[in-house]
């Protein structure tokens, strides 16, 4: 559209013959002609040429000669058509309306996607269907991000340099496009039939299993507990993206290499959030037990004097659990 | 002035307008210009629409107020009281005081841009500074909340004061979720209401969270 629209209509590409005067040295009599020079003269101002139209009456423009007209044109023209471009441009880029069939969706729809999300398919010989939709997955990653910050509070986290909600958008958000770039990478390496869009669908209700995971073990804090939700949850959740996936490559290599690869980043993640943000108040319940700290009860910053003393038990708990 | 003793203008051209040297351009609203007005009235009558907006919030009824007349005014007076309210709440050292009110100031700014995209984005009506109107105004009970809060504090943190803190705290995060609905969820088509107010209960439980684990040092 664009190569076409420079060829017609308002501005073209070649210099137009009539506004060039050989006898430019003398002729001023044409007053439409001169209107136009000054209207140039005032845009080329406007555009902050230097100089040029400083001095100059519009009558005396004739004087300038060929090529100060020849210039005046091109630059002229060239202004039209950048700004042209540029007005293009900002119109496609900058229109949500590019997002808006991504969010196409009844509220049935979504929470017939989440449930499905923690059922492995069987049928790995046929390419499965994936909903290239983006509310799901974005409103998946916003949830793990408050339960993270749910978590982060409870366990006393400090974080130093930065917020502690900053660092979780960072994580979730980080995860979320990361890891589905660099899938989609190797996907595209492995030849298997995904499209961008649809890898962060998939991705992001994978990410359903997390947020079940991480919103029942912030809250009961057994070891065991989240190391059995790591395995089922995160583990039906997981194996559901893999079949997925397999189902749409072919051959063994590739199918091995994108399944073992989303697999373990995957569940990686899973451990990665729980042991980053939690490991305080697990330290916590070693130190103090008894009737006086119960395992449901918000321990959130009401407890600063402990975690000092905690801190140093908090290694060895890890240690031996490690 | 004896120069313009020979400047004479005849009689039959009625001569108006002012003597005084003339202001570059002329609007076309002259007549509802506000620049003449005493700066009292000008605040009076912006003090007085923000006030408006607040009663709207706190007896959330059908009326569209909110929504025609929308300003900012009152959504950064909120947000700015409850991030200083928030500030100081926080462990040991002292320079987790400052990101308090930054993360405060961006969670609400940037929960309020992504939750009025995507209402735009599921195909609603309304536009970009009216739902941040609207969002903003809605953080008023939770406001509430963070004073009654701050005040039960003062008489100490033990068990009863965190009960009392909870139930406080879950009533106004009610309150804002039923108040932004009931502005919100009319624009949009009506089998898509759901998909709307869960990123607004979102949004409102994050900020209460906050409250709600504020311990002053």
């Amino acid at each position: 559209g664009g190569f076409e629209d420079n060829m017609q209509g308002g501005g073209s590409a070649v210099i137009d013959m009539e506004n060039m005067d050989d006898t430019s040295g003398s002729s001023f009599e044409d007053m439409g002609e001169m209107h136009q020079r000054m209207k140039e003269e005032e845009e080329e101002e406007a555009e902050g040429d230097a100089g040029a139209g400083e001095e100059e009456d519009g009558e005396f423009l004739g004087m300038k000669g060929l090529r100060g007209q020849l210039g005046r044109q091109v630059a002229d023209q060239m202004w039209q058509v950048g700004k042209r471009q540029a007005s293009k441009a900002f119109s496609l880029y900058a229109n949500i309306d590019i997002l808006r069939p991504y969010f196409d969706v009844e509220p049935v729809q979504v929470r017939a996607r989440l449930l499905e999300s923690m059922i492995p398919v069987k049928m790995i010989n046929f390419p499965q269907k994936i909903a290239g939709e983006l509310y799901g997955p974005l409103m998946l990653v916003f949830t793990l991000v408050a339960i993270l910050l749910h978590g982060m509070k409870t366990s006393d986290t400090i974080i130093r340099e930065g917020t502690l909600m900053g660092t979780a958008i960072g994580t979730c958000f980080g995860y979320w496009l990361g890891v589905s770039s660099f899938m989609y990478f190797l996907a595209y390496l492995c030849n298997a039939q995904i499209t961008m869009v649809q890898m962060l669908s998939l991705l992001g209700y994978g990410l359903f299993g997390h947020c079940i995971t991480l919103f029942v073990t912030y809250n009961i804090h057994f070891h065991s507990l989240f190391y059995i939700f790591w395995l089922v949850v995160g583990g039906l959740s997981t194996l559901r993206m893999v079949a997925v996936l397999v189902s749409r490559t072919v051959g063994h290599t590739q199918r091995l290499i994108l399944c073992g690869t989303l697999a373990a980043l995957h569940m990686l993640f899973l451990l990665y959030l729980h042991f980053a943000y939690h490991k305080v108040v697990e330290g916590i319940l070693d130190t103090l037990e008894g009737p006086n700290m119960p395992p449901f009860q918000r321990v959130a910053r009401d407890v600063p004097v402990v975690s000092n003393a905690v801190l140093n038990t908090t290694a060895k708990a890890i240690a031996l659990t490690l | 002035f004896p120069g313009l003793a020979d400047v004479s203008i005849s009689q039959d051209i009625p001569v108006e307008g002012e003597i005084t040297v003339p202001v570059g351009s002329h609007s076309p609203d002259e007549d509802y210009s506000t620049l003449d007005e005493p700066v009292r009235d000008t605040i009076m009558r912006d003090l007085k629409a923000v006030g408006k907006k607040f009663v709207h919030v706190m007896y959330p009824r059908k009326s569209s107020a909110l929504l025609r007349d929308w300003d900012l005014w009152g959504p950064l007076v909120l947000c700015v009281s409850l991030a200083l309210m928030l500030q100081g709440g926080s462990a040991d050292s002292k320079d987790d005081g400052g990101p308090q009110f930054a993360e405060v100031f961006v969670i609400i700014w940037f929960g309020a841009v992504v939750i009025t995209l995507n209402s735009k984005l599921l195909g609603g009506t309304i536009s970009f500074f009216q739902s941040l109107c609207v969002l903003g105004y809605c953080v008023l009970p939770l406001t509430v909340a963070m004073l009654v809060c701050r005040l039960v504090l003062l008489a100490g943190a033990g068990t009863i004061s965190f009960i009392i803190r909870l139930i406080v705290v879950v009533a106004m995060f009610g309150w804002s979720t039923l108040a932004s609905t009931a502005f919100l969820a009319d624009s949009q088509p009506p089998n898509r209401k759901a998909l709307v107010v869960y990123p607004i209960f979102l949004f409102y439980f994050v900020i209460s969270w906050m409250i709600l684990t504020f311990t002053p040092q």
